[in-house]
């Protein structure tokens, strides 16, 4: 009878659009975004195509041109802009002669694959422990509460730049890189989580379930993760630029990936010395590196507000307006991405929420940009 | 209050030493012998054992713990085989690179650090704050618009990218700046000041970004409370209305994140330093890191780890201090 009543409403209710697909249509209806998007698709169509760019220009990552470079004048490549040529479209590295355009699109790769790694496993270790403390006993949620408050509060690079000393120098760098970005940064996640899954279990369906004899697991994996889903996405978008920009900075210092893989950081600290002789050499890692995390950190935006149902209506999808207070509207949402999470959490006033507003700003910069 | 200061003190106190035991453990417990990398390259046996015994190495490491807690609050003394150097209180150790006393190394390094923070957060308040005010007061417009950009900028660019430019612009091109060296305050004021400029700006335009969008948030949210709409009924101008009360509401939030971001930047400066040439701290770590100074890595970490913890404590306490809403219990 009761499984009768369901197969007939299920039938006859008409199919609602899809969560992902008005997500999209929300997504497209900010030109940023959609300009942001398809310059990230050409950076990862770059990196994907290193291999098949490397044998399309014939040039190769690794190889050095020492009769491109004036030796004469201490490394400089000989020729305008860096030495721009048929064969290397970007000119070659100073010093070395090595080209420049492989370097970067190999660059590309390791940037894109430590900062998605990274993410993801942050991610990961947030959820696992954001659901343990929301769901736990008080016992577990105040441990893993102030383990969590701990790890957000320490200067995240002093301690993976430590880190970086005393792991054997065979170990993967990428890899370490992943994991030592992960390991320090999951924290800002998981109080996300925690803060969502503690207001979840208050709701009926998740009481139905739990009185429908589901165990704890099953209603953390059947009613609570698709309910994180949103959040999840809007805080992992924040963290990818921010990891991009981590290891970025660890290649910079020295202390992450090793020579002579490429990656951009590393070819900043090395435009260092350069700057006054090939500016090309600083502007393009330099350029490069600036245009992906602004485009992430645009996508990262569009989405937290693509995927807040409160913001749906100020989008104006599916609304007639005027193309005017469209495009106000849009000017108006770009920077709120930090600044309402803080200021929400600030005027809330109490003495403890202080040390909340600086997890909510330091957690995803990670002591990075400084 | 009393009890409440008291109550975070001992907060901090416990999270310092769960800190000092889980960096130690780290630091001492890695594959790699201890010994080889204080000896150096070229050591032979003798030479190795007679480190060994100095640096206690065949301890356990909870006793070789023991002793590093003793030097922080006693002092401890190390027999370099024919004379015995005795290390000062706060003793961390000596580092493995030339035989000096951790503390020393550091002390030398906090000027540097405090000189680029505290000059940095002068410029990126001015900045950021008068960015948000701005933003917020002229909502919609293309100002906005303008500042809207300029703060996405900031926060998407790492502080290495800005700095280099500016080298390139100020110091390469125009010429109108030294490349940065570091002078003592206490030396020459005026080419301290003069050689922090770039690395003041790199760091303030970077972190003001931060700043303008919480004055911005804040200032909004205040805007909208019940007093402000009572005194726009009283006819209060808008300018007196913004300067003098809905600031005062939204500030609270931007004096305590400055007191974090201060605590932070001493553990996160070294994108700048190692960038301008400036012997910080950070620039002291990445060093160390670099060379395998364990001892003066751990001191540099809990130093750094201490500077958050206690940031954390006078960011509330301002906090409950400049918002009268906020009581400390």
């Amino acid at each position: 009878m009761t499984s009768e009543v369901l197969a007939t409403t299920q039938a006859g209710a008409p199919a609602p659009a899809s969560g992902a697909r008005q997500v999209w249509r929300r997504l497209r209806a900010r030109k940023a975004a959609v300009v942001a998007g398809a310059g990230l698709a050409l950076l990862v169509l770059l990196a994907l195509a290193a291999p098949l760019l490397s044998a399309l220009t014939g040039q190769d990552p690794n190889t050095y041109h020492d009769d491109l470079v004036d030796s004469a004048r201490g490394g400089v490549p000989t020729g305008t802009w860096g030495g721009i040529s048929a064969e290397h479209w970007l000119g070659v590295e100073p010093g070395t002669g090595r080209d420049l355009f492989i370097r970067l699109a190999y660059g590309a790769r390791v940037s894109l694959v430590v900062a998605v790694g990274a993410t993801l496993l942050q991610v990961l270790i947030g959820v696992i422990v954001g659901i343990a403390a929301g769901f736990g006993s008080r016992f577990v949620d105040g441990l893993l509460s102030h383990v969590s408050d701990v790890f957000i509060a320490l200067p995240m690079l002093a301690f993976v730049i430590a880190l970086t000393a005393v792991v054997p120098a065979d170990f993967p760098r990428p890899l370490l890189l992943v994991l030592v970005i992960a390991l320090f940064g999951w924290a800002g996640t998981a109080r996300v989580v925690r803060a969502q899954t503690l207001s979840l279990k208050k709701l009926d369906f998740v009481a139905a379930a739990r009185l429908g004899g589901s165990g704890p697991f099953r209603v953390a994996r059947r009613e609570l993760l698709p309910s994180l889903a949103a959040p999840v996405i809007t805080y992992s978008a924040i963290l990818l630029p921010s990891n991009i920009v981590a290891e970025a900075a660890l290649s910079f210092l020295g202390v992450g990936i090793r020579p002579p893989t490429p990656s951009w950081g590393q070819m900043l600290s090395t435009a260092t010395t350069w700057f006054r002789a090939d500016p090309a050499y600083v502007l393009l890692p330099a350029g490069l590196l600036f245009l992906t995390v602004l485009a992430f950190t645009v996508i990262g935006d569009a989405l937290r507000v693509a995927l807040d149902p409160r913001e749906a209506s100020r989008l104006g999808v599916g609304r007639r307006r005027t193309r005017n207070a469209n495009k106000a509207d849009n000017a108006n949402k770009v920077d709120e991405a930090g600044g309402a999470s803080v200021s929400a959490r600030v005027s809330g006033a109490g003495a403890a929420d202080t040390a909340d507003m600086a997890g909510a700003t330091s957690a995803p910069q990670k002591g990075g940009p400084a | 209050m009393i009890p409440y200061l008291l109550r975070r003190v001992a907060g901090a106190v416990l999270v310092l030493f769960v800190l000092s035991i889980v960096v130690y453990a780290m630091f001492y417990a890695v594959p790699g012998d201890p010994a080889k990398l204080a000896c150096g390259p070229r050591c032979n046996p003798e030479q190795l054992a007679q480190v060994r015994d100095q640096l206690r190495l065949d301890d356990p490491l909870p006793v070789r713990y023991w002793h590093f807690l003793q030097g922080l609050f006693v002092g401890q003394d190390f027999s370099t085989g024919t004379s015995v150097l005795h290390c000062d209180a706060p003793c961390f150790g000596l580092s493995y690179q030339n035989d000096q006393q951790v503390t020393e190394l550091i002390s030398q390094r906090l000027p540097v650090t405090a000189s680029l923070a505290l000059g940095a957060m002068v410029l990126w308040l001015i900045l950021g704050v008068g960015t948000g005010l701005l933003s917020a007061l002229r909502r919609g417009g293309i100002t906005e618009r303008v500042l809207t950009w300029f703060t996405l900028a900031g926060t998407a660019t790492p502080v290495f990218i800005i700095g280099l430019l500016l080298l390139m612009v100020f110091c390469a091109q125009l010429r109108w700046l030294p490349f940065p060296s570091y002078v003592p305050l206490t030396e020459n004021p005026e080419q301290w000041a003069w050689n922090m400029l770039l690395p003041w700006t790199a760091l303030a335009l970077i972190e003001s970004a931060k700043y303008a969008r919480l004055t911005r948030s804040s200032l909004l949210e205040t805007l909208a409370d019940d007093h402000i709409r009572t005194f726009r009924a009283y006819g209060v101008s808008e300018r007196a209305i913004v300067g003098r009360h809905a600031l005062r509401g939204a500030l609270p939030p931007v004096i305590a994140l400055t007191a974090l971001d201060l605590g932070s930047l001493f553990g996160s400066a070294m994108l700048t330093e190692t960038l301008f040439g400036l012997p910080g701290l950070g620039q002291l770590l990445v060093h160390s890191v670099r060379t395998i100074d364990l001892p003066v890595v751990v001191a540099v970490v809990l130093v750094t780890g201490a500077a958050v913890v206690i940031a954390n404590i006078v960011a509330d306490l301002l906090y409950a201090a400049t918002d009268r809403r906020v009581t400390l219990t």
